[in-house]
């Protein structure tokens, strides 16, 4: 029995551990036939699902290749070029190509937005909730950022889309899907995350090296810059980067407002795509290669926040301990 | 002019809380006002396809339902075999990659599970979903248990060894006992945390506008529907939608709120 038990137990334990390969295993198998395809230049090509002609002559592949999605970019500028290349498919044969920069710069850009967006505003609430607000109303507002930190992303999205895109597109002008109301959403929904876990992490500071401040003569100001900060500044850096971990990958706040289409912005009210939102809305249709090029788009997103939560958990948050 | 900068960034630091707060407000009245419009008892009773929410709410429930009949057992024992079994670095190990999964991206792990379930399977299903979720929610136990267990004094376990009681009656019979509360708030947040999931349904379970209880088949669920109906130029579909967030997002708050109030009693 007390075999059995810990068997069990050792069992559960290693199943995460097969998990997390078997995630990386299954994404990179899946993804296999757009990497033999694409190569590494799926990151730098901004074309999704485009229908390129194919240069017969088998001897030049490798020039003509890289010609062509030069010209593939070129075509890019006006949209409807599509359709018309569409039209045009019988004259000579076209294979379709897929390439991942617009949703990785959509990932790394809206996540940009909403750190700047909400890094400030996190920062004070940690500050307010760990040594400005007495005892009880620290509590209460606590609970109601964690309240916050518990709303479905779902939820973030449909507010988002209808109450809060129109304010902000009538503030800074452009659409009211864009790179821009996408960031800010994301911002207010890592928000409450981002501000618990430094609200955690100041709380380390002894209260002795604050009381000594204090007794000194140094103000509130004085206290949290000075001894607060350096103190817990290694928890708070990971802190930030755990919140900017979860922004990676949030789907559902930024499906609603991103815009979703594979078109490179300009602006920053442009609408545009991110990974988890390409997968979201074209998995269903997707089959062949474009369901291979998604499993590729999203083994990348994979490795990217397994490595920035990794440095996040390992570097920071265990030396801050 | 010290005291002047001590006041400004007070202010600061007051008016970043009132921001949060700000936001919390907003939004939750936005909810009340657009979801109460909409509600009317007899979404309870009719199916989506006949302008209800019931087979939705259900289906949703039994998803969350079946993950953490699958997610917290292997959760509870992989953090038992973390803080009472493990030696060495192992045990250190499985700790921090469950700590990544517990970040890993939901979107991600719907595409593992569409992978390694839906394909070879034929087409989604409830035990997809429920699948997906359980995914989510192993590394949320895992970690609260092994919180938990570790704040349990160790004289409790050596008594238990001194009475001679095996390893694994001390676990069950006292260890786990004493850290009931905090398990338990631990997994009613996590239930919490998946029943709110969309993204790790959208390609497994899908949704359905009608009842169902076939976990073989597409399966209905309410964030999956909420994302479909809110995207939908229909005034009405939209008003449904609302009043699915409404209800979604009482429930999880509701549950959340228990979850602290248990806490709170035992400090």
């Amino acid at each position: 029995m007390e075999k059995i038990f810990q068997k069990l137990a050792l069992s559960s334990a290693s199943l995460v551990f097969v998990l997390l390969v078997g995630i990386f295993i299954t994404l990179y198998t899946a993804a296999k036939p757009a990497i033999d395809e694409f190569g590494f230049n799926f990151i730098i090509n901004p074309n999704w699902n485009k229908e390129v002609p194919v240069v017969t002559t088998p001897v030049a592949t490798v020039t003509s290749s890289a010609k062509v999605s030069d010209d593939a970019i070129i075509a890019d500028e006006d949209n409807e070029d599509d359709d018309m290349m569409l039209d045009d498919e019988d004259e000579t044969s076209t294979k379709t190509i897929y390439g991942g920069l617009v949703p990785i710069v959509g990932t790394l850009l809206t996540t940009l937005i909403a750190l700047v967006f909400s890094l400030p505003i996190a920062m004070g609430i940690a500050v307010f909730l760990a040594e400005i607000a007495p005892k009880n109303i620290s509590n209460i507002v606590g609970i109601a950022i964690e309240l916050l930190a518990a709303i479905p992303s779902i939820i973030f999205g449909m507010w988002g889309l209808y109450y809060f895109a129109p304010i902000i597109a009538d503030m800074f002008g452009g659409y009211q899907v864009s790179l821009l109301t996408a960031g800010l959403v994301l911002g207010v929904m890592i928000l409450p995350f981002m501000a618990a876990i430094t609200r955690d992490s100041m709380n380390t500071t002894p209260a002795v090296l604050k009381e000594s401040a204090y007794a000194l003569g140094a103000t509130k100001f004085e206290v949290i810059k000075d001894i607060i900060f350096p103190y817990s500044k290694t928890g708070i850096i990971g802190s930030i980067i755990l919140a900017l971990g979860r922004a990676l990958g949030e789907t559902m706040a930024v499906a609603f407002l991103i815009g979703s289409i594979f078109v490179l912005p300009e602006k920053i009210t442009d609408p545009t795509i991110s990974i988890p939102v390409a997968m979201a809305n074209n998995f269903g249709e997707a089959s062949g290669l474009g369901e291979s090029a998604l499993f590729y788009l999203a083994l990348i997103l994979f490795i990217i926040s397994f490595a920035v939560i990794s440095i996040a958990k390992f570097y920071f948050l265990k030396k801050a301990k | 002019m010290r005291l002047l900068v001590n006041k400004i960034f007070l202010a600061l630091s007051v008016l970043s809380a009132l921001i949060g707060l700000a936001f919390l407000a907003w939004i939750l009245t936005t909810l009340f006002i657009k979801g109460l419009g909409s509600f009317h008892f007899a979404l309870f009773l009719n199916d989506l396809i006949d302008g209800g929410l019931r087979n939705l709410i259900i289906g949703q429930m039994i998803l969350a339902g079946l993950a953490s009949i699958i997610g917290i057992p292997l959760g509870m024992a992989a953090g038992i075999y973390i803080q009472e079994y493990g030696r060495g670095r192992y045990a250190e190990v499985i700790r921090d990659l469950s700590d990544i999964m517990m970040s890993a991206p939901s979107i991600v792990i719907g595409a593992f599970v569409y992978a390694v379930v839906v394909v070879p399977t034929g087409g989604t299903s409830g035990f997809a979903g429920a699948i997906a979720l359980a995914i989510m929610m192993i590394p949320v136990v895992i970690n609260t248990t092994d919180n938990m267990l570790s704040l349990v004094p160790r004289e409790l376990r050596e008594a238990g060894i001194a009475l001679g009681a095996s390893k694994y009656k001390v676990i069950i019979d006292i260890v786990i006992k004493a850290a009931k509360v905090g398990i338990m708030t631990g997994v009613l947040l996590a239930f919490a945390r998946i029943i709110g999931e969309t993204a790790p349904l959208l390609f497994t379970s899908e949704t359905s506008n009608y009842f169902s209880l076939d976990l073989t088949e597409s399966f209905p669920s309410l964030t999956v529907s909420i994302y479909d109906l809110a995207n939908e130029p229909e005034e009405s579909s939209r008003d449904l939608a609302w009043a699915a967030s409404f209800i979604l997002t009482v429930l999880v708050l509701v549950i959340n709120l228990i979850g602290r109030f248990i806490t709170r009693n035992k400090d």
